[in-house]
């Protein structure tokens, strides 16, 4: 990945505020967008991840070929920023592109692949990224439920977040709901991330949701 | 103006040798101009590099000098970031801060002020207009009753504070009409320079000042200049803009579906408009409009420091969904009609192609979808 100097450098949060080329591009041609709403019987599976008041919500739309197990289609719709609909629109094309990814490959898609497809995202902007994989995982559970491979299923509270500490969404949620509403106060809690800092976006995302939830908007700062 | 103080006329105020004299001579020039303005005296008046700054030293200056006479502070949940954190940095000093809440429509409701009025108030701090919704506040009826309350128990506190950047080019800043201790302007806000404020202090108001050192001559200048041509259009630049952003407004509402309006409908600075456009994010939107040369601001938290929505737009009840869909567009001296139509033509298809991409279809009104 050619790294491209930043038009600017935010001073404060000190982070580009440059969007790649790829990024734009996605940005203002989506890939892969439903435009239409569907028939019921038109796609496979569907999945929806996030919330309006928290600022992003993406669905998606798969077709699966039940004998290859391979993605056809990934059609999606995204409520969100730039940054956002430009993960939504690449991460249809990585589980598309060359005949589609089978399932199991799909699923090992990390916000990271995302945003290397992307050439990067301004810092302060990664945790837009991390919806995608757990909208796709929703889609496929969807899929796995309407097939009836309950086996398959996977247990987003259960999903290892940092392999080092192995910390889950569940973790996360449960040192919200003691009082630790930023990073650093999670991070006493939970050490999360402390050894493996790659996870720290997706686990900022996480306390975001979880205080909207259990604490609410409202006030501001 | 300002291109003589940079180049031939650049001596030092401090000294007494004719150059130092000449820029100490326009200090004093400028601040005539800007207290011809106020209705006050020139020596009324600190410069400061910032309309914060005048704000910080209003609030910290004001506080710290009177801490014999209480410890509280009223502000209101409104306004600008600057201010709340000096607020916030005083409870390190022991100082107490209250927030005035404001309603749907964004005012305060000035009974309120009335009601938690105490003896150890020593500052109320309101914004005159805000910087996002521009919603004017009743910054006369709120001078009134503190005055009634320092009567009614015979003492100088609280001292009345109101941060006027925004509303300098459109309302009235006459001190003495309005009837606060202290107000703040900003210099780029009437088209003057940047980096550069000044708080109007009433004489006799004890205050910690802040700054010291050598006086930024040709920005001072520049300034003083800049209120005085904005005094001189007041009145016809308030109904030419007024005229503009109704038509923007009206034009908006027409075409584009699940839109609100923040902020009052009419005790409104003539140059704000600040929506809400449901089913959409406002970075995004700000982004598709940037690209087509149209500039406009979002309180989404996509677009924050802190990745928190406005806190002016909660303070005014709306739901997180509906101000990260928030849009503010301002207006000024060169604002023209083509602009309007400008917006008018390419802000439909650019909201209906993010709707199209948004799954969201929330219901106007409702607070959840």
């Amino acid at each position: 990945m050619k790294k491209r100097k930043p038009d600017v450098i935010n001073k404060l949060a000190g982070g580009s505020w440059a969007y790649s080329k790829i990024v734009k591009s996605h940005f203002f041609s989506p890939r892969n967008l439903l435009v239409e709403d569907p028939d019921k019987l038109q796609f496979d599976a569907e999945g929806i991840v996030g919330s309006p008041a928290c600022g992003d919500v993406m669905r998606i739309w798969l077709k699966i070929d039940p004998k290859t197990e391979r993605i056809k289609e990934f059609k999606w719709r995204t409520f969100g920023c730039a940054s956002a609909i430009a993960a939504t629109s690449m991460l249809s094309v990585m589980v598309t592109e060359k005949g589609g990814l089978k399932i199991d490959k799909a699923l090992q898609i990390k916000p990271q692949d995302i945003m290397k497809r992307l050439g990067g995202l301004p810092e302060r902007k990664i945790h837009c990224s991390v919806l995608g994989d757990k909208a796709l995982r929703s889609a496929l559970n969807n899929w796995f439920k309407k097939t009836g491979q309950f086996g398959r299923i996977i247990v987003e509270g259960l999903k290892i977040l940092d392999p080092h500490t192995k910390v889950t969404e569940a973790d996360i949620e449960e040192a919200v709901l003691a009082g630790a509403l930023t990073l650093e106060e999670v991070q006493q809690r939970t050490k999360v991330g402390i050894g493996y800092p790659q996870c720290l976006p997706e686990v900022e995302q996480f306390i975001r949701f979880y205080k909207e939830k259990y604490f609410g908007g409202g006030g501001g700062k | 103006m300002m291109r003589s103080y940079l180049q031939n006329k650049f001596g030092n105020p401090s000294n007494l040798y004719k150059l130092g004299r000449e820029a100490q001579r326009a200090i004093e020039d400028s601040s005539e101009k800007i207290a011809a303005v106020l209705n006050c005296q020139a020596k009324e008046l600190i410069f400061t590099g910032s309309a914060t700054e005048a704000n910080n030293l209003a609030i910290a200056g004001v506080a710290r000098a009177n801490k014999d006479k209480g410890g509280k502070i009223i502000i209101s949940n409104v306004e600008h970031k600057g201010i709340l954190a000096v607020a916030s940095y005083l409870k390190q000093e022991g100082f107490e801060t209250i927030r005035l809440n404001v309603g749907e429509n964004g005012l305060i409701n000035p009974e309120e002020l009335k009601n938690i009025l105490a003896e150890e108030t020593i500052l109320v701090s309101v914004t005159y207009a805000d910087n996002e919704t521009g919603s004017i506040q009743p910054v006369g009826k709120m001078a009134e009753i503190i005055k009634e309350f320092r009567k009614k128990h015979s003492c100088l506190t609280p001292y009345f504070h109101t941060d006027a950047s925004q509303a300098a080019p459109y309302l009235d800043l006459d001190v003495e009409r309005l009837g606060v201790d202290l107000m703040t302007l900003s210099g780029h806000k009437v088209y003057g320079p940047k980096g550069i404020g000044a708080l109007y202090v009433k004489k006799g108001i004890p205050i910690n000042r802040l700054r010291s050192g050598t006086e930024n001559v040709p920005a001072i200048v520049g300034f003083g200049e800049a209120v005085k041509l904005a005094e001189k259009e007041k009145k016809s630049e308030y109904q030419r803009v007024k005229k503009l952003r109704d038509k923007l407004e009206q034009g908006i509402f027409k075409i584009i579906s699940k839109v609100i309006l923040n902020g009052h409908l009419a005790k409104r600075l003539p140059n704000f408009l600040n929506i809400s456009i449901l089913d959409i994010e406002g970075e995004a939107l700000l982004l598709y409009l940037d690209e087509i040369g149209i500039y406009v601001n979002t309180g989404s938290a996509c677009n924050s420091q802190s990745l928190e929505p406005s806190h002016i737009l909660t303070a005014l009840g709306r739901p997180h969904e509906y101000v990260h869909g928030s849009v503010r567009f301002t207006l000024g001296r060169y604002s023209q009609e083509n602009d309007i139509d400008y917006v008018l033509k390419n802000l439909p298809p650019l909201v209906e192609k993010l709707r199209k991409i948004s799954p969201l279809k929330l219901k106007l009104g409702k607070k959840k979808q």
